[in-house]
């Protein structure tokens, strides 16, 4: 299933709209990377709303895509990690550490202009 | 038909083929026939009934007044149950009177005592009719005892399963109670937690508080844990994933008011709580948030 990427300014909007399989999260992950290296984009807000479950391999591959985007010069923020989600994820300890979180798209975009604004 | 009267106790022909037609009776008619007479002397039962648990001095909670209108129902309920057999209306006779008195603070005890002196009285009364008649008395209590014990087994249950029902409800109202989210400024959330938390109520606090993160929009959060007297390496844990999920939802928490007990038993366990924020007291951690946050707080100029 292909995941829409949408180009913001200078930031790429990526929405999960259903449970992905393996091959799908790592298509996202190489189809990311593309986007950022030809839109030249600051940062990258992947949305898992519409996701009731996160795995393990769905962790990890969240993780690379960050890693990945920040070898780049652009921050990554996960947004819409749903309660029920979250606690399931801590309790499996999947911990997505070192990957920037905000509550919605909202909050993402906002933590992103805070971040690419920089120390004045 | 004459009779030869050699033995005072022998009895004639006709007496023993009415005795034996009293022996083939089946068991329903000899309930109605008891039910009958419960019901012919009723109010004298019932006063018997009533003043026996006087004596016993069970039910003070409640008026002498208030005790005889519950016998009333309590007799004709029992009656009933004896008479079809059936025992739903009684359940919820029961759990209905249950309702009543347990916040009277009637006890098991006490019900389950008058169900059995009123059990007694009737059987007495059953004793005092059949007398003349073991024979007959033993067919009439063959019928009578085992609605009676199941009588009081259902009045006793259901006053059991209502008490155990009013004490989850409570236990619930006291979960609740403790464990408010509390929004203090835009975006900000305070947990005060105290007492003791078992796993359940972790479970519950966390579920509660990530709920609020969601509902508030909340970017930082306060958890006191002032109030909480005692903390084991499963509690820690708790309050550390309580921290990893709340940031998942982009919020950070402060952890405020470790006792110094709390502190060193925390060292000690060697749980990590390094990645944790903590402050001291909770005017400290709502500082920090503000300061988090974008706020100053300042004095007014006095003028």
């Amino acid at each position: 299933m292909e995941v829409p990427i949408l180009k913001q300014g200078d930031f790429l909007i990526a929405t999960i709209q259903a449970a992905l399989t393996d091959a799908d999260l790592l298509h996202l992950r190489t189809a990311l990377l593309q986007q950022v290296v030809r839109c030249r984009s600051r940062g990258v807000i992947v949305d898992v709303t519409s996701l009731d479950v996160m795995d393990s391999f769905a962790s990890r591959t969240l993780r690379e895509i960050a890693q990945m985007i920040h070898l780049r010069g652009a921050e990554t923020v996960i947004v819409g990690i749903q309660p029920e989600v979250a606690f399931a994820m801590v309790q499996l300890g999947l911990k997505l550490e070192d990957v920037a979180t905000a509550l919605d798209l909202e909050e993402g975009l906002a933590h992103l202009k805070q971040k690419s604004e920089g120390p004045a | 038909m004459a009779r030869i009267d050699t033995d005072p106790n022998s009895t004639s022909v006709e007496e023993e083929y009415s005795r034996s037609a009293e022996h083939t009776k089946p068991a329903s008619v000899l309930l109605r026939e008891l039910v009958a007479h419960l019901r012919e002397h009723r109010t004298q039962l019932r006063e018997e009934w009533a003043r026996r648990i006087t004596e016993a001095k069970v039910l003070t909670a409640m008026t002498k007044d208030e005790v005889f209108a519950e016998a009333t129902s309590v007799y004709d309920n029992y009656v009933e149950a004896l008479e079809t057999g059936t025992f739903e209306a009684l359940q919820a006779y029961a759990r209905n009177l249950s309702e009543r008195i347990i916040p009277r603070g009637v006890e098991t005890h006490e019900v389950v005592g008058i169900v059995l002196l009123l059990r007694d009285v009737l059987a007495r009364s059953l004793f005092a009719k059949y007398q003349t008649d073991f024979t007959k008395l033993n067919r009439i209590l063959d019928a009578y005892e085992p609605a009676a014990n199941r009588i009081a087994n259902t009045v006793a249950v259901g006053f059991v399963q209502e008490r155990e029902r009013i004490i989850r409800e409570q236990q619930e109202a006291i979960r609740e109670l403790s464990t408010p989210v509390l929004q203090v400024r835009e975006r900000l959330l305070i947990l005060p937690i105290i007492g003791v938390i078992d796993p359940q109520r972790a479970r519950q606090l966390t579920e509660q508080l990530l709920r609020g993160i969601r509902t508030n929009r909340a970017k930082v959060v306060v958890i006191d844990i002032t109030g909480v007297a005692a903390m084991d390496a499963t509690v820690a844990n708790h309050l550390v994933q309580t921290v990893e999920a709340s940031r998942l939802l982009g919020a950070t928490v402060i952890v405020t008011g470790l006792s110094p007990e709390i502190a060193q038993t925390i060292v000690n366990i060697g749980v990590d709580l390094g990645k944790m924020n903590t402050v001291g007291d909770l005017q400290g951690g709502i500082e920090q948030a503000e300061r988090l946050l974008g706020y100053k707080v300042v004095p007014l100029e006095a003028s």
